[in-house]
């Protein structure tokens, strides 16, 4: 068995350390040994999108990073995106205008909406479009996602 | 005992207060906060990672398998071949899917799984594949399917002998089936057509691509008690086939079934599960399997290929006369593809007479097929609704108005023997015309193009269970599976049958041993099926707490009525009594006789047929042969919309998939057999900037069968969008495409050729 490496990390505000072995990857870590499963595995290639976390703000794959990497990290996913019983407005606007279908890519673009509307609170439908583009999802056809979070900005917004 | 189904369906009268509304499903928030349990998110004491070593040879014979090596290394628990799996005899249905779980005598194609450990880390799982020895002996390979009709082509199973031919009986063959389906004259019905089309098609096999790959966790007991954690779309299917090739009895086989992460019709079957229940047996030590995307390229899926020619007849004044087709579907490694689909639902729109199809149904070295929405249809409609716009081109009409003039309605005998009831589709095709996006102009440099499919709609072997809890509130067990929202549909059904919101009632889906046998979620049987029983069950729910009220107030049971959500006296006569609600009623169990529940399980008939019409724009790069889709609708009959924003959910994620399938997808093949694609970045399926918004139109025509009025909405989605593409691409570059996917350098080469001939 190869040697493991000692980590200590910050995920959602809480302090954590786990061991892990040099080729795992952050993704791996957090669903295997931190049990922290919303973010998900779609393809380990970083083509699809479901594993998208914060890094130090951020916007990454998780299956890209190693987990050895994440030592001294500030990590972000989505079992930290609502605040007690208080959904984020994107979580809100997902349900209630339909944003998802199966769930799988859900966290993933929460995750990546919400890196968007931090730099650019007033998107464009167009820009919605292309920064979600590397999130794949084969249920909805994109339309009540690209929806969901131009509502999501405007609310956020106080429009 | 009689059921819903005995009873005169729809009630045009009934007042609405839930079913057509667009409440926040209950299972979202779950999904939207990352707690939703997948597939592969389930973690047991003690658990085991499982790995699968699969051929990399398309065809191949298994002389030996040493697997000494991998048993030793120190953290290997268990190690399966071929040699676990109970004999099941080879052509039988049970052989094909023990021998498609774990190659037997020979490997069938690139991917096939040929060996699995199960050791206590993901590392040392990977570095035992690689300790495990397989002797192959190579043999010649084919890949496209009509090669594999050759007669000198490499055959994949000595034991076929092609079905419907006659003096078929001692020729190996790769043809598992010839299918012929005809009504009518052809012959006399193209001899009073005055224009005749006819061309040949092909498609490409493309991947479901469900974002979650398949996952699973399996426990086997000293005693043989097993117990299965997996994303399936059929989990009494999944228990029956493990019954029937692992030899274990069903009572002792219990799955459960997760979250499911997209199916599409892929999670029909399973793939990994009998081979974790095999290591778990081994290793008695719970051992979970989750596939690489590489693996879900290569060994699962994909959709049938196919090769057709198409030929119909039109008058001058329009009437189509005759349709004739000869088509060619490629099912992987194993039979299976339900091909049979396409020769019923491919011309079954139009008011033919005259039609004749033969169909053909052949293995080659691809792993074996699986269903996607209306398994095998929309690849035929291709070509179909591509004949029919030329056949309206060349008579001077209107795409839209030939398909008017010519379509079906209530009464219409079909080729495979339905005479349908009242259907939507005149009034699809109407909506269609008057819709915004067919009455604007084509924007300049655009083309536009329409097509329309057709489903069956499906209904089938269905159990549920709805409970009323002493306070009132309702929980609904069901045996189908939520592919997208079909618990909330169905939680406002009971909501609507009981008088109360739809806040007050959860459904959840059920483990094997909850409910009795209950047919895959596929074919847009489920929100239609399950609807039926837990409406069945609320009613019979409903005649209790009428019961229960008589004995409360004393009086006979006909002096009870149930309206609203409350127990009233059926008239003054009866007496004076305040109404009781559920709560009223359920909360004095010990007063009355125990719980109060509603079950039923019936094979559900009288789904109603769906029709649909899509139109798109496009614009063409003529220097780079880029198709981009710029505006796009879907008209499609619900029936009745449960769940509005589901149902436009359904239209709009067809019509993407579909818009994948015309422009990207495919599987590509090297001359050594391999799949050379496997991975997101080289099969490129539709991202959110490839697409613009997709317009939809909902047509309600209710199926008189179903209290509500619903049809199925799932299939039809994606059966005429290649079509609709293709016939605008056409309109764009003067020549209709005919071969899928319409990817930059096929468009470039028709805009070439087109220039070539003017």
């Amino acid at each position: 068995m190869s040697k493991k490496y000692h980590v200590t990390t910050t995920v959602n505000g809480d302090e954590y350390e786990y061991l892990c072995e040099p080729q795992q990857t952050l993704l791996d870590v957090l669903r295997d040994e931190l049990m922290l499963t919303g973010t998900k595995e779609g393809c380990a290639t970083g083509d699809c999108g479901a594993c998208t976390v914060m890094v130090d703000g951020t916007m990454i794959c998780s299956c890209l990073m190693l987990a050895v990497e994440g030592d001294g990290k500030k990590i972000e996913t989505i079992e930290g995106m609502a605040k007690g019983d208080d959904l984020h407005p994107l979580q809100r606007n997902f349900l209630e205008l339909n944003g998802l279908q199966c769930g799988i890519c859900t966290p993933g673009i929460l995750i990546a909406a919400k890196a968007l509307l931090e730099r650019n609170p007033d998107p464009s439908e167009t820009e919605v479009r292309y920064w979600l583009a590397g999130n794949l999802c084969r249920c909805t056809g994109y339309d009540k996602i690209i929806r969901s979070v131009l509502a999501a900005a405007k609310e956020m917004r106080g429009a | 005992m009689s059921t819903i189904l005995d009873k005169s369906g729809f009630n045009p009268d009934k007042k609405l207060k839930i079913v057509g509304t667009s409440p926040v499903k209950h299972d979202g928030i779950d999904k939207v906060t990352g707690r939703a349990k997948f597939g592969a998110d389930l973690f047991l004491p003690g658990m085991l990672v499982g790995k699968i070593l699969r051929s990399p040879h398309p065809h191949a014979n298994i002389r030996a398998i040493d697997t000494a090596a991998a048993e030793a290394l120190p953290g290997v628990k268990a190690v399966v071949t071929r040699a676990d799996f109970p004999e099941c005899p080879k052509g039988s249905a049970a052989g094909d899917m023990s021998r498609n779980a774990m190659a037997r005598e020979k490997a069938l194609y690139d991917g096939h799984p040929v060996a699995a450990v199960a050791a206590t880390s993901e590392s040392i799982a990977k570095q035992a594949l690689k300790l495990i020895k397989i002797d192959y002996e190579v043999l010649p390979h084919v890949i496209d399917p009509v090669d594999a009709m050759k007669p000198d082509a490499p055959i994949l199973h000595d034991h076929v002998r092609t079905k419907g031919v006659k003096d078929a009986a001692d020729k190996k063959t790769n043809v598992v089936e010839r299918l012929e389906l005809k009504m009518g004259d052809v012959e006399a019905g193209f001899a009073q057509a005055d224009v005749i089309v006819e061309h040949e098609y092909d498609t490409k096999p493309m991947h479901q691509g469900y974002i979650e790959p398949q996952g699973c966790v399996a426990t086997c007991t000293e005693d043989g008690q097993v117990e299965l954690w997996c994303c399936t779309q059929g989990p009494w299917v999944f228990r029956d086939r493990l019954t029937e090739i692992l030899k274990i009895e069903s009572s002792k086989i219990r799955v459960t079934q997760s979250e499911l992460g997209g199916g599409f019709g892929g999670k029909t079957g399973f793939y990994a599960e009998p081979i974790a229940v095999l290591l778990a047996k081994k290793a008695k030590r719970p051992v979970k399997i989750v596939l690489t995307r590489g693996e879900v390229f290569r060994g699962t899926g994909p959709v049938s290929g196919t090769r057709s020619r198409i030929k119909m007849g039109v008058t001058r004044d329009g009437n189509i006369t005759a349709a004739d087709a000869e088509l060619i579907f490629q099912t992987g490694a194993f039979t299976g593809s339900m091909f049979f689909n396409a020769p019923q639902a491919m011309f079954t729109r139009y008011d033919l007479k005259n039609v004749k199809t033969v169909s053909y149904e052949v293995v080659s070295n691809r792993p074996k097929v699986n269903s996607f929405r209306a398994p095998c249809v929309p690849q035929v409609v291709f070509g179909v609704e591509g004949v029919v716009n030329e056949l309206a081109q060349k008579i001077g009409m209107d795409p839209l108005d030939l398909r008017i003039k010519n379509a079906i309605t209530e009464g219409y005998k079909t080729i495979y023997g339905e005479t349908f009831g009242p259907i939507g589709y005149l009034e699809t095709l109407i909506a269609a015309k008057n819709c915004d996006h067919y009455k604007s102009p084509v924007p300049k440099g655009q083309g536009r193009g329409i097509a329309t499919g057709f489903w069956f709609n499906r209904g089938g072997e269905t159990t549920g269970t709805l409970n009323i809890a002493t306070d009132g509130s309702v929980t609904i067990i069901l045996g189908t599976t939520d592919v997208a929202g079909s618990r909330i549909s169905i939680s406002m059904m009971a909501a609507e049958e009981l008088g109360i919101p739809v806040d007050k009632v959860r459904a959840v889906m059920a483990d094997t041993h909850a409910l009795g046998w209950n047919r895959v979620t596929a074919g847009s049987r489920t929100t239609y099926s399950s609807g039926m029983v837990i409406i069945d069950s609320a009613r019979k729910a409903i005649t209790e707490l009428c019961r229960r009220a008589a004995l409360i107030w004393g009086v006979p049971e006909e002096g009870v009525v149930f309206e609203d959500g409350y127990c009233r006296p059926a008239s003054s006569n009866v007496g004076e009594f305040p109404p009781l609600s559920l709560a009223e009623i359920a909360g004095k169990t010990t007063l009355t006789l125990g719980a109060i529940a509603g079950h039923s399980e019936m094979n559900v008939t009288g789904a109603g047929p769906g029709f649909g019409v899509h139109i798109v724009d496009v614009e063409v790069d003529q220097e780079l042969g880029r198709v981009d889709i710029k505006r796009y609708t879907v008209v499609e009959d619900a029936g009745k919309a449960i769940h509005r924003l589901q149902v436009e959910g359904q239209y709009q994620g067809g019509a993407v998939q579909g818009i994948g399938w015309a422009l990207n997808e495919e599987y590509v093949y090297g001359e050594d057999g391999r799949l050379q694609n496997p991975s997101f970045l080289d099969y490129r399926m539709p991202v959110a900037s490839d697409v613009p918004m997709i317009d939809t139109e909902i047509v309600e025509v209710p199926n008189p069968r179903h209290p509500y009025g619903l049809r199925g909405v799932g299939e039809v989605p994606v059966t005429p969008t290649m079509a609709a593409i293709a016939n605008a691409i056409g309109a764009v570059i003067g020549v209709r495409p005919r071969s899928l996917p319409m990817s930059p350098p096929k468009i470039l080469k028709l805009i070439e050729e087109a220039r070539a001939a003017r």
